[in-house]
């Protein structure tokens, strides 16, 4: 192959490069391992991290995961695709794609969406964007405290720049959802667009009837920030209210999708028909090829960055084509009486579990309001050695509110699945009791009754 | 045959959901859905075969030679996805405790160096979720920086015209103004345009480099200096590390920040489209502005940093730390070659492409840039063929996949006209790369015989040509049940 290009050396073919930043020395890269010696190395340290009984939901979902979905996920024809620019090439990403679109449509009710976003935060981010966009004037956008306190965060930091003012509004104390005595108080305000979230942070079921005809009337969108799994048995999106929300994203991850630390996962997006040309991200249609047989391809890339440079609707460019993939074979392995079983025992084991720990004396259940498949507590002892004694007894119990939610004290939010059996709450149950009559004990009364 | 056209009604899989538990008395009916959704009624069989039928319409770097150009696709080596698939891995919670993830930790630092390594830089974090992600990252630091200091009068981002979309795009996202640079005619960002451009409205450069016309910037070090003399700052898109990885490095050429799209340089699947991984470097200066969290390491133990160990960071990208098994995949990847084997990449990536280029000009293709070295990918241009025969780039690519090759990336950069950008990776062969010579060669040929043979292809594929024009009027985007 030199030969052919004439030169001497492969080092001669870097001869452009200016000579002063040639000649790097990697000190800090370890040398090369054989397969054998990886291997070893991570099994070692994966069994190092160990196993625990998860109470965490916040966000990311334990469920079961067929054992057919990764097994086809991971085929090389998938895996080792890119994004199907060459759509006769690529009809096997499109069609899955197109699947996907179709089973998200109808499980959220509404009309379109599209091809995936990088996770439910990311995707809160672009919603909110999304919304301002289709509203031109009105940069206000009502975030209840009730949503995810990372994607909100998260939501920060991708639309600062736009000079959208994003207002938080409180939850309700008691029933731990998204007051509405609060939403009041932007009354003759211009706002964009209100956030829905579904169940909320807390488990806790909202108002999302009155929260979208709220936003309606007052002129603003209703972005819906949903779980998937929860959508089985809960009303969707686009059946909220009078007309239904405008806008719904949500993070696919209890779609098939392992916790995994936190990733791959993948963002949902759906959206009524008049807003598609504002939506970020791939779209597949279904078309015609030159012989009038059905066919997909993307579409809409007018809206996307490789075509309209400065002038897109986001900078994303690939979505998450692997994890969505697993997320359809899921769905299609379940089908709606499968994701509704997922769903009705998740919301079961959750009950159960709530009943089993507020039996115990110093837990409380924090708010009155209706739950899906996770709950808040109130401890009268500090979280964190709770967790602390948990986690020393194989469980990790759920997820310390304290950081976020400093005002509802020492509290913590727990989630149970399908996963958990009954065996496995009364363990929780034991253990919490036992840590916390450790812990806790109820304040000597004040007057000792004299006998 | 859609998924929907194989459901029958009342067709379930009762081994892969629960039992059924009762309907929630405690959820009022308000709360409830009325209809269940349109969801397959299918066998896990019909299930499996229908898709594993779909991953066959597909080409792929497993079953064919996928020279997409600007995206680097090489072989992805298989014990990275087995070893990410590890279940303690797999079952860990984010929110879990550190403490119970010391060894996966323990891998995301050791990324997290040898990426600040590579590429020069003084800190890595490894959130971004995607390449264009970590480019918003690097371009969101740049103002976090400039804020910090109170020089709010930067208003611009530069980006070369022959820039990856993503960048102008990114720019604006962060609420930037973009003002293009040309390029000369030997390939480069034209120099006395770039002095031009720069001042006190600059707030930083966005550069490929290579770049994405396949060619080394050689005044790289000019550039670095024109943009920090007007007190702006030097980004590095990191699309095209794979053609200088372990033989220059970006923060040597002077760049303050860089994302690396470790689904090109360290072969994490495309997986169809993602997911992707976006890691930003930072130097010095930017250091403490780098997006949350970051791995660090501690005595007792390896731990995620939060806001109150880097105050002015720009904030979090992601719902949890970033695409934790993609970099497990990209860790793998990277202890399996250790320093040798990357440099060993950036070698045998230039090598291809520049055989491959030699054999094309042999075979009578016109390079773009002639009087260049090519990197890792080079363009070809299609005009003279165009004009003799008005077969066009996307035609060829068409015809390609005909004799069993992915097309190359077509009509990018735009200001080549029907450009081939062309990049073959380290791992092919030089009998694949000698095979696609041959196709192409052909493919030329038939083009000055029977150009409808080309103009009409492809002829092989599931589908023929489509309509994508028709795609977009008649929007089909959801299957209806009719």
């Amino acid at each position: 192959m030199l030969q052919a290009l004439g030169v001497g050396s492969i080092e001669a073919l870097f001869d452009e490069i200016p000579a002063a930043l040639r000649g790097v020395r990697l000190n800090d890269v370890p040398p090369a391992l054989t397969e054998m010696e990886v291997s070893r190395l991570m099994r070692e340290r994966a069994e190092a991290d160990g196993t625990y009984l998860n109470f965490i939901g916040a966000g990311a979902y334990e469920h079961h995961v067929p054992a057919a979905i990764w097994q086809i996920a991971t085929r090389g024809e998938f895996y080792s695709s890119y994004t199907p620019y060459q759509a006769e090439a690529s009809q096997g990403t499109l069609q899955v794609l197109y699947e996907y679109q179709s089973m998200m449509a109808s499980l959220l009710a509404l009309d379109v969406t599209n091809a995936s976003l990088y996770d439910g935060a990311s995707a809160l981010a672009e919603a909110v964007l999304m919304a301002v966009r289709a509203q031109r004037s009105a940069k206000r956008v009502l975030l209840p405290r009730s949503v995810h306190p990372v994607w909100r965060k998260v939501a920060r930091t991708i639309t600062r720049n736009h000079g959208i003012e994003l207002t938080e509004v409180g939850y309700d104390a008691d029933a731990g959802h998204t007051s509405l005595p609060a939403l009041e108080n932007f009354k003759g305000e211009e706002i964009a667009a209100v956030v829905v979230p579904q169940p909320n942070f807390f488990g806790v079921l909202e108002p999302a009837d009155e929260l979208v005809d709220w936003a309606h009337a007052h002129g603003a969108l209703a972005i819906a920030a949903v779980n998937p799994t929860a959508l089985a048995i809960l009303k969707p999106p686009g059946s909220w209210g009078t007309t239904g929300a405008d806008i719904a994203i949500g993070d696919g991850q209890p779609l098939g999708v392992p916790l995994a630390s936190g990733g791959p996962y993948f963002g949902f997006m759906a959206c009524r028909k008049a807003l598609v040309r504002q939506m970020p991200g791939r779209i597949v249609g279904a078309t015609r090829d030159s012989e009038g047989r059905r066919g997909y391809t993307l579409t809409l890339q007018a809206r996307e960055q490789h075509i309209r440079r400065s002038k897109a609707t986001s900078n994303i460019c690939t979505n998450q084509g692997l994890v969505v993939t697993a997320a359809t074979i899921y769905l299609a392995l379940l089908g709606a009486d499968g994701l509704a079983r997922v769903a009705r025992a998740s919301h079961a084991n959750a009950m159960t579990l709530l009943a089993a720990l507020t039996r115990v004396d110093g837990v409380e259940r924090a708010f009155s309001g209706s739950q899906f498949h996770e709950f808040v507590l109130r401890l009268k002892t500090p979280v964190t050695p709770v967790l602390e004694a948990l986690k020393a007894r194989g469980i990790i119990g759920g997820f310390d509110l304290g950081h976020d939610f400093p005002e509802l004290g020492d509290a913590l939010l727990v989630c149970a699945t399908e996963t958990k059996t009954d065996a496995d709450i009364m363990r929780y149950a034991e253990s919490m009791e036992s840590i916390i009559a450790r812990r806790y004990r109820p304040a000597p009364c004040a007057v000792r009754p004299s006998s | 045959m859609l998924i929907f056209e194989l459901s029958r009604p009342g067709r379930v899989n009762r081994s892969q959901a629960p039992g059924d538990a009762p309907e929630p008395r405690d959820i009022p009916q308000r709360f409830l859905r009325a209809r269940p959704p349109l969801l397959p009624e299918a066998s896990e069989l019909d299930v499996v075969r229908h898709y594993t039928s779909l991953s066959q319409r597909n080409f792929s770097i497993d079953t064919h030679f996928y020279p997409l150009g600007s995206c680097t696709m090489k072989y992805n080596p298989r014990a990275c996805n087995a070893l990410a698939l590890l279940p303690q891995f797999l079952a860990r919670h984010p929110g879990a405790p550190d403490d119970t993830g010391q060894g996966f930790l323990a891998c995301l630092f050791e990324l997290q160096e040898m990426l600040k390594e590579v590429t020069g830089m003084a800190a890595v974090s490894l959130a971004p979720m995607a390449g264009a992600q970590g480019e918003f990252a690097g371009v969101a630091m740049i103002r976090a920086y400039h804020d910090a200091h109170g020089d709010t009068e930067r208003s611009e981002i530069l980006v070369p015209d022959a820039a990856h979309g993503t960048n102008p795009a990114t720019a604006v996202m962060c609420g930037y103004g973009v003002r293009e640079i040309p390029t000369d005619g030997d390939g480069n960002v034209d120099l006395p345009a770039l002095k031009r451009a720069v001042g006190a409205h600059t707030a930083g450069l966005m550069l490929t480099n290579p770049s994405t016309l396949g060619v080394f910037e050689h005044s790289i070090l000019d550039i670095g200096k024109v943009v920090h003399d007007a007190g702006g700052l030097l980004y590095y898109d990191g699309a095209n590390l794979n053609a200088i990885l372990a033989k220059v490095r970006p923060g040597d050429m002077g760049f303050d920040a860089i994302h690396i799209n470790l689904h090109k340089t360290f072969s994490t699947p495309h997986g169809g489209g993602g997911p992707g991984a976006g890691p930003v470097g930072a130097g010095a200066r930017l250091a403490p502005f780098l997006p949350l969290p970051i791995v660090c390491g501690r005595d007792e133990g390896y731990r995620l940093q939060d806001e109150r160990d880097l105050p002015l960071s720009i904030g979090r990208l992601a719902a949890h730390a970033g695409n934790a098994g993609v970099l497990l995949r990209a860790y793998v990847y990277m202890r399996l070659l250790g320093a040798e084997g990357m440099r060993r990449v950036a070698d045998f990536a230039t090598l291809n492409a520049n055989y491959l280029l030699a054999e094309l000009v042999k075979a009578g293709f016109d390079a773009a840039f002639p009087q260049r070295r090519a990197s890792h990918e080079f363009i070809l241009t299609l005009k003279r063929l165009k004009d003799e025969t008005g077969v066009t780039a996307a035609d060829v690519a068409k015809r390609l996949l005909d004799k069993g090759f992915h097309a190359p990336t077509v009509y990018f950069p735009q200001l080549v006209p029907e450009c081939l950008l062309i990049e073959p990776t380290e791992t092919e062969s030089k009998q694949t790369l000698d095979a696609f010579v041959a196709a192409l060669r052909e493919v030329a040929a038939e083009a000055r015989a029977s150009p409808d043979l080309v103009k009409s292809a492809p002829h092989t594929t599931p589908v023929r040509r489509l309509d994508e024009v028709r795609a977009a009027r008649e929007l089909d985007l959801t299957w209806k049940s009719v």
